[in-house]
C-alpha cells in the first residue's frame, strides 16, 4: 500500500472535490507554484481561473471568499500561517460565521479556511507558531483538526462540501507522519464525530491533532500498568460529546492533550463538561500550553511552552492512583 | 475619471462643486421609450430603470417616490425608536436619500448590493417589501431576516441585497467577491458597495479597491460622503481625496453631487454600464448630508459636534425637495399620498406580526441546521 502523507492527502481532497464539484475553487497566496505543497498541481489541473492567486490581501480575499460563497461558489482559502487567523478574525467569525442567522437563514457561506501548517512550525517562532482552534471554537466555527493522512482527507471533503464555514487546521507537527493507506479506501469522515483511537478499560485520554498519535504510542507503553482508550474528537466544534460520554462511562477517568493555551482553552471546556455531565471516579487532568502562551524561539523553549508526552504519561499515572 | 474634489471645508463637504455635473431639467418624456417593464424592481416602484430622462418623466417620478419613501420611512423609524418600538435604535439616512435611489435606479433587479450600518435606504431602494423591512426593524418573524438582523442587517438576498453590514467598510470585499463569482458564471451582473467616508480609511475596503481594478471586476464602489466619520469631520479623517484612493489603484473615479438624485442616477448608469460591459470597476463619491444624528442614541449621549446653524445650512439642499421640484405638484401630491398609506399600512403589519418564540433563538445559526448546545448544563 502507497504511503500517504497529510499534506498530499489535502492535495487529493482538493483535487477530488474539485474535479466533483465545478463551484470549488481555491484563493490564496502562492497557490499556483504550491508553496505550502498542499495545492501542488492543482492550475494545471484546474486552471487559473479556480486556483487563484490573490494579493497579500488576507482581510479582502477572505470575504471575497465570503461574497463569492454568497454567489453560489464553494471557496477553499489556503492560509500559509496560523497567524494569519488572526488577522481575518473579523472577515470569519464576525461576517462569514453570523451571516446565516443575521439574515434568518436566508443564505449559506460554505467556505473551508484552510491552514496546513497550524501550531509549532519548530524554529518559526512567536507570530508563525499559533494553534487557534479553541478560538474559533469558541466563536462556534466549525472546526476540524485531523490527527493524519487518511483523516485529513476525509475531513477535508467534508468541510468543503459543509454549507457552512469550516475552519481547518491541520497540525503543523503531523505534516511529516506517514500512513500505509488504501487510497481506494480514503472517503468523506462527518464532521463532529470522533472516534476511539486506541480502546481501553481504565482511563479515557482525550488528544487532539499530533497528540493523538503520541497518546496512542504511550498507551502501548503503559499498557502492562494501566489500559488507556484514546478519544480523537477529529471535530473541535461541534464536539462529540455523545462519543466521549460513551468512553468516559467505560473508563471513568479523563485526561485531556490538546495545544490550546490554558485558559479557556479546549482542555477546560472538555474537562467542565466531564464535570458537569459525566460520572468520573477521580479529578480530571489536563496538559495544555501555559496560559496565554506565546511559542519562543528557541528550540529548547518552543518544546517547553507545548504539550509533551512525559506530561501526559505523569497525568495518566496520577489520575489512575486516585479516586475509586 | 475626474478628480474634481478640493479638500472639504468642515460641514460644507455635502455641498455640490459648481464645476460638477449639474441636473437636467429639460422637457418632459423619455428620450428613447419609457422603462423597460421586465428590468424594473420588485416591490415598492422604485426602479427607474430606463434612459435618464431628467424632468418631469416617469424616471423622475420614481426617483422622487424612492426619496420620498425614504424620507418618510427614516422619520417614522425614528418615531418607532422614541416610542420604544423599534429597540437599540438606527443610523437615520435623511439627507441622503438621493445616494440609494439614484444609484439603485441605475440597477437591474440581479444585481446585487452591499450596504452599511445607515442602510434603510439602499435596501429599500434595491425594492425591498416594505412591510417586510418594517417588521425586520420591529423584530418580528415576517421581517425580511425574521427578525434576526434587524435595522444593521436588513438583507434580501432574493433581490440582490447581499445585507447591510455594522462594520464599516466590511461589505465591500463581498461585493467585490459577488462580482467576481458572477463574472465566473459568465452573467452580466454588477455589484454595488455602498459606504460611507469612514471606509475610506478602512485597509479591507482599499484592499477591495485592488482587487477589483487588478481583475476589472463589475463592482461600483459608491462612498456616500456626508462629510462626517460618525462625530468627526471628513477633512480631520481623510488625507488626501476619497477619488483619489481609487486612482491610486488606477480606478475610474467621480465626484457627484448627492444631493441630486438625477445626476447620481446618471453617473452611476454610466459605470454601471461600463462594467457591464466589462470595462472593470469604478468608485463613486457622492456629496451628501446626513440630516439626522449618527444615531438616535445620540441625543441621549449629549455629543455636541454641530451647531444648529451648521446643520440648518446642510439642510437647505434636500435632495427629496429638489427632485420633488421637477416633478408636477398634483404628481407629487398623489405620490406622498400613496407613500404614506403604504408606511400605515407597513407599521400596522409589523405591528400585527408575532414576535419570535424566544426558544427558537439560534434557529438559521448555520446553514446545516446544526443545533448548538444550550447554555446550561444538561443534567442537573
Amino acid at each position: 500500500m502507497p504511503k500517504l502523507g497529510c499534506l498530499t492527502a489535502l492535495t487529493r481532497a482538493l483535487g477530488d472535490e474539485l474535479e466533483r464539484d465545478l463551484d470549488v475553487c481555491v484563493f490564496g497566496e502562492d497557490v499556483r507554484v504550491g508553496v505550502a505543497n498542499v495545492t501542488k498541481g492543482l492550475v494545471q489541473r484546474f486552471g487559473p481561473e479556480r486556483i487563484v492567486d490573490t494579493p497579500l490581501s488576507e482581510q479582502a480575499f477572505t470575504s471575497f471568499a465570503t461574497g463569492a460563497a454568497l454567489s453560489g461558489r464553494r471557496p477553499v482559502i489556503e492560509f500559509q500561517i496560523p497567524s494569519l487567523m488572526f488577522l481575518v478574525f473579523e472577515q470569519i467569525a464576525n461576517q462569514a460565521h453570523k451571516f446565516s442567522l443575521m439574515t434568518g437563514g436566508q443564505v449559506k457561506v460554505p467556505v473551508t479556511y484552510l491552514v496546513p501548517g497550524s501550531g509549532s512550525r519548530t524554529g518559526w517562532a512567536g507570530q508563525h507558531s499559533d494553534q487557534p482552534y479553541s478560538l474559533f471554537a469558541h466563536v462556534g466555527l466549525k472546526t476540524v483538526v485531523p490527527s493524519g493522512p487518511a483523516d485529513a482527507y476525509g475531513l477535508m471533503v467534508s468541510a468543503i462540501r459543509d454549507d457552512d464555514p469550516v475552519v481547518v487546521l491541520t497540525p503543523a507537527a503531523s505534516s511529516m507522519t506517514f500512513e500505509s493507506v488504501d487510497l481506494a479506501s480514503l472517503a468523506p469522515l462527518p464532521l463532529g464525530v470522533g472516534h476511539v483511537a486506541r480502546p481501553g478499560t481504565d482511563v479515557t485520554v482525550v488528544a487532539v491533532g499530533q497528540f493523538v498519535g503520541q497518546a496512542v504510542e504511550v498507551a502501548e507503553e503503559l499498557a502492562d500498568e494501566v489500559s488507556v482508550e484514546v478519544f480523537d474528537p477529529r471535530t473541535v466544534y461541534p464536539f462529540d460529546w455523545q462519543g466521549l460520554a460513551a468512553s468516559v462511562q467505560r473508563t471513568g477517568r479523563l485526561v485531556v492533550i490538546d495545544d490550546s493555551n490554558r485558559f479557556c482553552g479546549l482542555g477546560a471546556e472538555v474537562v467542565a463538561v466531564a464535570a458537569e455531565e459525566m460520572r468520573l471516579v477521580a479529578p480530571p487532568r489536563r496538559i495544555t500550553r501555559p496560559d496565554g502562551a506565546v511559542l519562543p524561539f528557541a528550540l529548547a523553549l518552543d518544546r517547553a511552552a507545548q504539550p509533551h508526552r512525559d506530561q501526559l504519561v505523569t497525568a495518566i499515572q496520577q489520575v489512575c492512583k486516585e479516586g475509586r | 475619471m475626474s478628480d474634481r474634489m478640493a479638500k472639504p471645508s468642515a460641514d460644507t463637504a455635502w455641498r455640490a462643486d459648481p464645476s460638477g455635473p449639474r441636473p437636467r431639467t429639460g422637457g418632459p418624456g423619455p428620450e428613447a421609450g419609457g422603462p423597460d417593464p421586465d428590468t424594473s424592481g420588485s416591490g415598492p416602484d422604485t426602479s427607474g430603470s430606463g434612459p435618464d430622462t431628467g424632468g418631469s418623466g416617469p424616471d423622475a417620478v420614481a426617483l422622487y417616490r424612492a426619496m420620498r419613501l425614504i424620507r418618510r420611512f427614516e422619520e417614522r423609524c425614528v418615531e418607532l425608536v422614541k416610542a420604544g418600538e423599534i429597540v437599540g435604535g438606527i443610523h437615520p439616512c435623511t439627507g441622503q436619500e438621493a445616494v440609494a435611489a439614484g444609484v439603485c435606479a441605475a440597477l437591474r433587479p440581479d444585481d446585487v448590493i452591499t450596504s452599511t450600518h445607515r442602510g434603510h435606504g439602499h435596501v429599500l431602494a434595491k425594492g425591498a417589501d416594505l412591510n417586510r423591512m418594517t417588521a425586520e426593524l420591529m423584530g418580528r418573524t415576517t421581517g425580511l431576516n425574521k427578525g434576526r438582523g434587524g435595522s444593521m442587517h436588513a438583507a434580501d438576498v432574493g433581490l440582490g441585497i447581499l445585507g447591510a453590514n455594522g462594520i464599516v467598510g466590511a461589505g465591500a470585499p463581498i461585493a467585490t467577491g459577488a462580482a467576481w463569482a458572477a463574472v465566473r458564471a459568465g452573467a452580466d451582473r454588477v455589484a454595488v458597495s455602498f459606504f460611507g467616508d469612514g471606509a475610506v480609511s478602512q485597509g479591507v475596503v482599499l484592499e477591495s479597491l485592488n482587487l477589483a481594478s487588478l481583475w476589472r471586476l463589475p463592482v461600483l464602489f459608491v462612498c456616500e460622503n456626508n462629510g462626517y466619520s460618525s462625530t468627526v469631520t471628513v477633512e480631520d479623517m481623510v488625507a488626501g481625496t476619497i477619488v483619489g484612493r481609487a486612482a491610486a489603484f488606477g480606478m475610474s473615479a467621480e465626484t457627484v453631487d448627492g444631493m441630486d438624485a438625477e445626476a447620481v442616477a446618471a453617473a452611476a448608469r454610466r459605470h454601471v454600464d461600463r462594467a457591464r460591459a466589462g470595462g472593470g470597476p469604478a468608485l463613486l463619491e457622492c456629496r451628501t448630508y446626513r440630516f439626522d444624528a449618527h444615531h438616535t442614541w445620540e441625543h441621549r449621549s449629549f455629543v455636541r459636534y454641530r451647531t444648529p446653524e451648521q446643520v440648518k445650512e446642510g439642510r437647505r439642499r434636500d435632495p427629496v425637495r429638489i427632485q420633488g421640484d421637477r416633478i408636477p405638484e398634483g404628481e407629487r401630491a398623489r405620490v406622498d399620498d400613496e407613500v404614506e398609506a403604504a408606511l400605515d399600512t407597513a407599521v400596522r403589519f409589523a405591528r400585527d406580526s408575532p414576535e419570535p418564540d424566544p426558544a427558537d433563538a439560534l434557529d438559521h445559526l448555520y446553514a446545516t441546521g446544526l443545533r448548538p448546545r444550550a447554555g446550561v448544563s444538561t443534567h442537573a
